[in-house]
């Protein structure tokens, strides 16, 4: 019992105070920024493995990167990776940064369904499902729940049947195998009730996109009601993902 | 054949068997060499409907691999090496589902993953489960999805009460066509990510495995100090997961404290590969011939400092949670695997070590740095979940210890500085690769083969998962079911990559 009580006592405070203005540690790769710079545009575009740059004039779809920075490197002058880690959008759209911007990706408060704010904003219980997901974005959503970042204190949690939630998060391109069950959860879940796709896999099929074992039509039906990019997707990324879509400021 | 790890050799230097004498020859090769166990085993679809098998066994002794091949008709019936050892079971399956080849006496031919372009039409609802017709015994189907936030699969337990008779493990949900995706994305970065994705747990494991391979057919030396950083990135890798798996494994108990503790000490060890590249699973930190982020004096300066912080809270927490008696009375005898299990199933990794089989590739076959500093493989004797997330423990400990060596021999002057282009290199036309890393949860095997004009015409991944599952479901045998999720933790096995 000491021991315990000592522990708990060389732990001391380990929360983060304020997750939407916290900074992150070292070299973190956040939202791009793409210059007017003049630069061999088709090259970059080229050699970026997930597709995720377009030309003339350039953009980066957020949906589609993997946030390895190689086009950074490769162009410093042309692109820059900052450390905002509020990469959410409720649009597909509102994913894709431009030259020449450098503003903060933001929600679009009229997408949002009035009863998802009305119902919502003091509890959210959400279900994940992974579908082919690596592994690695179910590990940062886990990281939500752990006492630097505590997701708990919003009012948001994630809950063990879909019929306790509401709301499906889904990480991975949807594998064929994971198609129907998804389906299953999705069907389970009360109404209303949100959809919210987790890391580059889930919001484009990543590398994946194109491979026979990956089944994506379940996205057709529903409509997404939160976009979360990463690769994997940072617990503050997250948060203030569902913060902005709840309407909630840091409390 | 016998080749070192990350050796390439011509295809026609590998001598092609009979069957018969390769059944013979892979027998011999196991029953006399007491550490040789199968790496990976696989089939090459050939012209005109044949198939080469590839068998690659390690010979931990001697330090080197045999490679054995064969080929045969898609009709053949072909004796069953699973029917002589176990270990050989996940392969043959694996070359029944895609291809239909018939193993004649494999004891447990059914299907292991459900890809896309099986042999057979079935579905993975028709996976046909072992059942017991008792009105003693109720049968318990877990899953795919689990309560927790963790990959699918599907649990089938046979119970007799409370009792585990048997649990049969279906996989194959997280399918996502990998291998194939491998061989049509043909550039060298595309092929890097894919790599990181194999298991999103183990980025630096598979793509330190896929970066030596690629190499290897290139023929692109590596640096001593780009050695150095990967086998830093190795060894850090394994103290951020285990860290993350003792919090997971408290969780699993209810101990609220350990889970909290751990689950906390995990973050600046994840963030510490935030410091040096920007991603907390290092995702872009290792890519063939180069690196984005050389591991830097003050890179090494902070690990110190990090380290520092976190290794007096870590051990005063894993000291009190191994000697709690609520936690022990949970983890100590739990889950059992046996050193004769474990080396019939071939086990690797935690499950193999703590059942007392000390099989660990970077004392075996060393790789990158480790032939410059003395790996002893953490081994203990009971096997349970206790030795499990004992071997954990000091692992890490192990690990801070290991980087410190190579933060001593690392000779900072090699590093280059500015930006390499990619390299998409000229691999070497009709070559053959076995690289081995050892990962975290243990052994991982890339094979790669070329063609004629050195493009990748089969990539085949073994995680070490393959291997394990088997062992999970025997161990949780004679358990409550309420022990299910403890046993499941302390093997901590991957999903995805073992469905690919």
């Amino acid at each position: 019992m000491l021991e315990s009580l000592k522990i708990w006592l060389h732990q001391g405070k380990q929360y983060i105070p304020d997750v939407t203005t916290t900074d992150v540690p070292g070299v973190f790769r956040g939202r791009p920024v793409i210059t007017n710079a003049e630069v061999d545009e088709e090259a970059l575009a080229k050699m970026c493995p997930m597709g995720a740059i377009g030309t003339h004039p350039m953009t980066i779809d957020l949906g589609r990167c993997s946030f390895c920075g190689e086009c950074a490197f490769a162009c410093p002058e042309k692109v820059k990776f900052t450390k905002d880690y509020k990469l959410a959008s409720n649009t597909r759209e509102g994913l894709i940064v431009r030259a020449g911007e450098d503003k903060p990706i933001e929600l679009d408060e009229t997408k949002i369904r009035p009863e998802i704010r009305k119902l919502f904003s003091k509890s959210i219980k959400l279900r994940q499902v992974s579908a082919g997901g690596d592994a690695s974005c179910e590990m940062e959503l886990n990281a939500t729940g752990n006492v630097n970042f505590d997701i708990g204190r919003f009012g948001i949690d994630f809950v063990a049947s879909p019929r306790h939630a509401d709301g499906i998060v889904v990480t991975g391109p949807i594998s064929e195998n994971m198609a129907a069950p998804l389906e299953n959860a999705y069907d389970c879940t009360p109404d209303p009730k949100v959809l919210i796709l987790v890391g580059m896999d889930a919001i484009s099929g990543g590398l994946f996109e194109d491979s026979e074992a990956v089944n994506r039509k379940v996205l057709d039906k529903y409509k997404v009601d939160l976009y979360v990019p990463g690769n994997p997707t940072h617990p503050l990324t997250f948060v203030n993902a569902m913060l902005s879509l709840l309407g909630k400021k840091n409390r | 054949m016998k080749v070192k790890n990350g050796q390439s050799v011509g295809i026609d230097e590998i001598e092609v068997a009979t069957y018969e004498s390769f059944y013979a020859d892979v027998n011999n090769l196991i029953e006399q060499q007491p550490s040789a166990h199968c790496v990976n085993y696989f089939a090459v679809p050939q012209d005109g409907g044949k198939f080469q098998l590839l068998c690659c066994i390690a010979n931990d002794d001697e330090k080197i691999i045999d490679v054995l091949s064969t080929v045969v008709e898609k009709d053949a019936k072909l004796p069953s090496l699973t029917a002589m050892h176990r270990a050989f079971h996940p392969f043959e399956r694996e070359m029944h589902e895609l291809y239909g080849l018939d193993f004649d006496g494999h004891p447990w031919l059914k299907p292991l993953r459900f890809p896309h372009d099986r042999a057979n039409n079935g579905t993975i609802y028709d996976y046909p489960f072992f059942n017991i017709q008792s009105e003693e015994f109720h049968r318990v189907g877990v899953g795919p999805i689990h309560a927790g936030i963790i990959e699918p699969g599907h649990f089938r337990f046979i119970c007799e009460g409370e009792k585990i008779h048997h649990l049969e493990i279906q996989l194959g949900w997280q399918h996502r066509g990998l291998e194939n995706v491998f061989l049509k994305k043909d550039n060298v970065l595309q092929r890097a990510t894919l790599a990181e994705q194999i298991a999103g747990d183990t980025v630096v494991g598979h793509s330190v495995a896929f970066a030596q391979a690629y190499e290897s057919l290139a023929g692109i030396e590596v640096g001593e100090k780009l050695s150095v950083d990967r086998t830093i990135a190795l060894e850090q890798e394994r103290i951020a997961i285990h860290t993350g798996d003792l919090s997971a494994i408290c969780t699993d108990i209810a101990y609220q404290l350990g889970n909290a503790v751990f689950g906390r000490l995990r973050t600046p060890m994840i963030n510490y590969f935030q410091k040096w590249c920007g991603n907390r699973f290092a995702k872009g930190l290792i890519r063939p011939g180069k690196t984005n982020f050389p591991f830097t004096r003050q890179l090494a300066d902070d690990w110190k400092d990090t380290i520092a912080k976190y290794k007096p809270h870590f051990i005063e927490m894993a000291e009190e949670m191994f000697d709690l008696p609520s936690v022990l009375s949970r983890i100590e005898r739990t889950g059992v695997v046996s050193a004769e299990t474990a080396k019939s199933l071939g086990l690797v990794g935690m499950p193999a070590k703590a059942a007392g089989v000390a099989r660990d590739i970077r004392a075996s076959h060393p790789y990158a740095a480790y032939s410059k500093i003395d790996v002893n493989p953490v081994v203990k004797k009971t096997g349970d979940v206790y030795a499990r997330a004992r071997v954990r423990y000091e692992e890490v400990l192990a690990s801070i210890e290991n980087i410190e060596k190579l933060i001593g021999i690392a000779d900072w002057s090699q590093d280059k500085s500015g930006y390499q282009p990619v390299m998409d290199a000229k691999l070497g036309a009709n070559r053959f690769v076995v690289s081995l890393t050892e990962g975290w949860r243990g052994e991982i095997c890339h094979c790669a083969l070329t063609d004629g004009e050195g493009k990748i015409k089969a990539y085949k991944i073994k995680d070490p998962s393959m291997h394990n599952w088997m062992g999970l479901a025997l161990a949780v045998r004679n358990n409550g079911i309420s022990d299910f999720p403890i046993c499941n933790k302390s093997f901590d096995l991957s999903y995805c990559g073992h469905d690919l």
